[in-house]
């Protein structure tokens, strides 16, 4: 077991372009580390540095206290997990666990007994001798998995390890994993651009964009404190809002109407003319359905409701709105980083299932506008975190 | 449906027919007596069935020594051209290095230049260089009009093999070299057999070169050594032990066609990986 530390990674392919940009990541022993950020971030690219199948441009990569950039992959006791697997298929099942105990050269009676040890804990006890070929995906995903665990090693790497798999059993094998990385308490590193992985599983998560790191944080952290309109976009389901927004005094002026701010976000944001500000759905409820200590600590104001959802637990409104072109480019802009997850120009709303708004109808809306976050239109940065 | 089926089979026995005539005629010749041959009207099936060939052609120490020399300039001469392919195939398809276009053009236009050209140079090199009527003699020649298929082929079936097997091999803990040989190589099986058989098949056939780079039975080759089989006189050629002799070289391929047939078999439908 062992600590990753990178430090200022870069990684510029032959075409001069970096993939990976002055990446500075801790990852602590022990820990389950996350890597997100939509495609094209340079996740891969930075996890196959860390294992050594990827040149280092510069930057220190540091694992168990020890430099090994210079270490081939196999000098540096990490495990593997491919996005599509990467088993052998000439190898059974068996032979395929057994591989990397093979080739330490271990004795006959430990290479059984470990192959035996993983697959109980995989249970693939009944396919040991069957080819990777005839497995189905979950099946095929554990024998990965499993040819990981047998092997002492220091660390654990996934890259999208159940990308391949449909939507049930990937909900299956991530508490698996969870579960794994728990019980044998290893370093995992694990990439994943699925950002209900990415909120469940890990202890921390890095946001990638463009090669950069943008913010390394717990999931919490990440959902209640977004260091940019990057990330504030691109975690959460559904998405924040984000509307154009001016403050005067303590008056946040949004399309819909004034909202009274707290003094310190109001204080921060003063007197910058447009700014954008991210309110996430669940901030936002029907005036009537709540009592008036709740009211007292938002704003209400009239919206006129296009669309609703009713989900059962919960529902959602949705509130066509302008936004002026100097906020429209920069949320275009984000909506490309985010693979075109679509940031329209309507607010979502989430309503309390006992709501009774119906589409059509002009409603009193409530926001929580403590979590109002307001950010800089040019930069993206949060104004208003708190320190 | 049943049309078709009877369609089916007449195309099927016509084919085999229209194949297996010239096998069947020399089989058939071979089981005939000398006295049968050379008679005016020959019928298709001996009349008088004989083994007497046979065991004439065994007692022949000219033959069975041109059989000892093309099995053994055969089988080195694949061996070397399978290695050989397989690591310059290798490195083609996986290595990024300057010329490699080159090598590769010139490897396919080594395969297209006509054997015929080279006999003459060919004969005065090794009489130079003391490799004429030797096995290197032969199986220098059969490695270099080999190897570009075999590259060929080989660097095709390569770079089917995703490389994250081959890294997959490397986190696991093993060498380029272990990658390679535990990995890559039993992938690639079935195009090392393939290369392997169509390099065996030239090697055992071909005629020019063996009788022009041969000068004894010390390295002369069957289809070589059976120019020199004469009968009793011009006009009467040993068709039967011609055909004897065919149908002894025949056999070891088959054999060894169907014995490779299976591994390719095997090795082409355990390729899939992906979900
Ligand atoms: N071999 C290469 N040569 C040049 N550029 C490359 C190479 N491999 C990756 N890139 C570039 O590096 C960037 C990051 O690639 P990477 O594979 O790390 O993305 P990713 O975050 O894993 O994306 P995905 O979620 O799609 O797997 C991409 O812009 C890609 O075009
Ligand atoms: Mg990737």
């Amino acid at each position: 077991m062992a600590a990753i530390e990178m430090r200022n990674i870069v990684k510029k392919y032959g075409d001069g372009f970096p993939a990976v940009n002055d990446v500075s990541i801790d990852v602590e022993d022990g820990e389950f580390m996350i890597l997100v950020g939509p495609s094209g971030c340079g996740k891969s690219t930075l996890l196959r540095m860390i294992v050594g199948l990827e040149d280092i441009t510069s930057g220190d990569m540091v694992i168990g206290g020890k430099r090994v950039n210079a270490l081939a992959p196999r000098d540096r006791n990490l495990a593997m997990v491919f996005q599509n697997y990467a088993l052998y298929p000439h190898l059974s099942v068996f032979e395929n666990i057994a591989f990397p105990l093979r080739l330490a050269g271990r004795p006959e009676s430990e290479v059984e007994s470990k192959v035996r040890d993983a697959s109980k804990t995989l249970e693939l006890d009944e396919h040991l001798q069957r080819k990777p070929g005839n497995l189905s995906g979950g099946q095929r995903q554990r024998v990965a998995m499993g040819r990981a665990i047998v092997r002492d090693a220091d660390a654990f790497l996934f890259d999208e390890p159940l990308s391949n798999l449909d939507a049930k059993l990937r909900g299956q094998m991530r508490t698996e994993i969870a579960r794994l990385q728990k019980r044998l308490g290893i370093t995992t590193v694990y990439v994943t651009h699925d950002q209900t992985e990415a909120m469940t599983l890990g202890d921390r998560v890095a946001v990638l964009r463009r090669g950069v790191l943008q913010q390394l944080a717990t999931p919490r952290e990440l959902y209640t404190q977004p260091v940019n309109l990057f990330v504030a976009g691109f975690i959460g389901s559904p998405p924040m809002n984000f509307l154009p927004a001016q403050v005067n005094g303590d008056q946040l002026e949004l399309p819909f109407g004034s909202v009274t701010l707290p003094k310190d976000k109001a204080a921060k944001a003063e007197g910058r003319g447009v700014i954008i500000a991210g309110i996430r759905p669940e901030h936002f409820n029907d005036a009537a359905v709540l009592d008036a200590q709740t009211k007292a600590k938002g704003a209400t104001f009239t919206a006129h409701v296009d669309v609703v959802e009713w989900l059962g637990h919960e529902a959602y409104a949705y509130v066509p709105f302008e936004a002026s072109p100097d906020v429209a480019d920069q949320l275009a802009e984000l909506e490309r980083d985010l693979d075109g997850e679509s940031i329209r120009t309507q607010l979502v709303i989430g309503l309390d299932a006992n709501s009774t708004i119906a589409k059509g109808e002009d409603a009193e809306i409530w926001v929580d506008s403590s979590e109002v976050h307001l950010f800089d239109p040019a930069t993206g940065e949060n104004l208003t975190l708190s320190t | 449906m049943r049309k078709n089926w009877l369609g089916t089979w007449v195309g099927f026995v016509l084919i085999m027919a229209w194949c297996l005539l010239p096998v069947v005629w020399i089989v058939s010749l071979s089981f005939k007596s000398a006295a049968e041959t050379t008679a005016g009207s020959p019928q298709f099936f001996p009349k008088a069935w004989t083994t007497q060939n046979y065991k004439d052609i065994i007692d022949n120490p000219d033959f069975t020594r041109a059989l000892l020399n093309s099995a053994g300039i055969a089988l080195s001469a694949t061996f070397l051209s399978v290695v050989l392919a397989t690591l310059a195939a290798y490195a083609i398809a996986r290595l990024d290095f300057r010329g490699k276009r080159a090598v590769l053009s010139l490897a396919l236009a080594i395969a297209m230049f006509p054997v015929v050209s080279l006999v003459g140079p060919l004969f005065d090199m090794w009489r130079t260089f003391h490799l004429f009527n030797t096995w290197p003699g032969l199986v220098i020649p059969y490695m270099s009009f080999t190897l570009p298929l075999s590259i060929w082929t080989l660097s095709a079936f390569f770079r089917e093999i995703p490389w994250e097997m081959e890294q997959a091999a490397q986190v696991d803990g093993a060498t380029a070299w272990q990658a390679f040989r535990k990995v890559i190589v039993p992938l690639a099986a079935p195009g090392v057999f393939t290369a392997a058989i169509l390099t065996f098949f030239f090697a055992w056939n071909e005629f020019v070169l063996a009788i022009s780079l041969t000068s004894t039975t010390a390295s002369r080759t069957v289809p070589a050594q059976m120019a020199y089989f004469v009968g009793a006189d011009q006009f009467n050629p040993p068709y039967s032990q011609l055909a004897t002799a065919s149908v002894v070289v025949t056999v070891p391929v088959v054999i060894l066609v169907l014995l490779f047939q299976r591994k390719i078999v095997a090795g082409l439908t355990s390729g899939a990986v992906k979900g």
